[in-house]
């Protein structure tokens, strides 16, 4: 993981240019795909659909920044050689209410997110950024943290479900885009973009062009 | 996705050979990409992990089973004199806590009983139980409501034909060390990409 951890540095108030910087930085500069490669897992599987992208993304968003918030309040007194297991516990905790929440209000979606609800455990955004920075950072600045990084992860979530709705089913947020007379006119869906390996080279294509926009390449 | 559909009756042979290929952990579900991406530089420790995930997914699968089947859902309480009780909705924090437990204990053994194997696993091992391999072979054995033979048929078939996924990329990644690859698209890029046409020899096998 090649994640960095700025040292903490207090100025400013709540929001001062430290904390917006926190923020901003894993939009684009240090993007948690396309930059420290977390969290790879979940953003292939879920973005088939732009709403099962989005309800991902947010989850992921709510996760990180509350795992980030708990863990860093209560970094001072976990033991460092069972770590790991206490971020895992409170994450599941995290998780769980996530999942009871998608059961009692999105039935439907949470169906078709199956098990992959449940992996935000292991999803390595959160693991990392609780790794690499709330246990070395206060509360507030830990908690948005993980909300940056879970932006980052959610835009880079919904361009990819974009491309494959409106390629592979012709359709955004279930809504018809792709006009009946393309198809009539001999258009067909893409059938690749639905099924896995579409999944993969379009996510490194996505990186491609990130990377080449912010110059940076390994070795 | 025609996955998603129930089939608890399948025989094991099916079961087998659908884990390794037709719905490849990796390959189909996207399970366990960051530790895929970061070890499949090196044949040699790719051989190592897929080993090692293998071994857990074979304990941690049965295992999660049992404690489905006898703690956790819906009426499993009842040889306790509890029939009307359901747990399940602590079902992520056991698997992850039983996951944690089992490569603990599976690190100490092998550190106690090879401690060659264990050097060269060492780094891998603790990595694997935020593996999402691991939990979401656990996870998919509920929902497809999996009894025990085919839950250990499951667990041998997923963490196989990870392994399986994650060599034959590491020999792939090797020889395209030579090769002359745009520097944007160098590392994460050049290795997605030929994942997915990696993934699209393996759907071949959905007719079997």
């Amino acid at each position: 993981m090649t994640a960095t951890a700025t040292p903490p540095v207090k100025k400013g108030g709540l929001f001062g240019p430290d904390e917006i910087k926190v923020i901003k930085d894993p939009l684009w500069d240090n993007n948690p795909i396309a930059f420290q490669i977390l969290g790879i897992c979940s953003s292939l599987a879920v973005t088939t659909r732009l709403d099962k992208a989005l309800v991902m993304g947010i989850g992921v968003t709510l996760v990180t920044a509350l795992a980030n918030l708990i863990i860093s309040t209560i970094r001072n007194f976990i033991p460092n050689k069972i770590r790991i297991i206490v971020q895992l516990v409170v994450v599941s905790g995290v998780v769980i209410v996530f999942d009871q929440f998608l059961k009692a209000y999105m039935f439907d979606l949470s169906k078709q997110l199956s098990v992959f609800v449940g992996l935000i455990i292991t999803n390595c955004i959160v693991m990392g950024r609780l790794e690499a920075y709330a246990m070395s950072n206060p509360p507030w600045r830990s908690f948005l943290d993980g909300i940056g990084n879970g932006l980052g992860y959610l835009w880079i979530l919904a361009v990819v479900g974009t491309v494959r709705e409106i390629l592979g089913s012709g359709k955004l947020l279930g809504a018809q885009v792709i006009p009946q007379s393309l198809y009539e006119a001999g258009y067909v869906n893409n059938g690749l973009m639905v099924l896995a390996p579409g999944a993969f080279i379009l996510l490194g294509i996505i990186v491609w062009v990130q990377r080449s926009i912010s110059g940076y390449s390994e070795k | 996705m025609t996955a998603m559909l129930a089939f608890s009756d399948e025989g094991l042979l099916s079961v087998l050979l659908k884990s390794i290929f037709v719905e490849n952990i990796l390959l189909s579900f996207f399970l366990g990409m960051c530790s895929y991406l970061a070890v499949s530089k090196r044949v040699d420790s790719a051989i190592g992990l897929g080993i090692a995930v293998i071994f857990v997914q074979v304990l941690t699968v049965p295992m999660n089973w049992a404690l489905e089947e006898f703690v956790l859902g819906p009426g499993a309480l009842a040889w306790a004199g509890v029939p009307d009780s359901d747990l399940s909705y602590l079902r992520f924090l056991t698997f992850i806590a039983s996951i944690a437990a089992v490569v603990q204990v599976v690190e100490m053994a092998v550190d106690k009983f090879s401690p060659k194997l264990y050097a060269a696993l060492g780094i891998f091992l603790p990595l694997i139980a935020v593996n999402c391999a691991i939990l979401g072979g656990s996870l998919f054995m509920v929902e497809r409501k999996y009894d025990f033979a085919q839950a250990v048929t499951y667990g041998f078939g997923s963490g196989f034909g990870w392994a399986l996924a994650i060599v034959s990329m590491a020999t792939i990644r090797w020889r395209m060390r030579t090769a002359h690859v745009p520097a944007p698209l160098k590392g994460l890029g050049i290795t997605f990409i030929t994942t997915g046409l990696v993934a699209m020899a393996f759907m071949t096998f959905s007719g079997i």
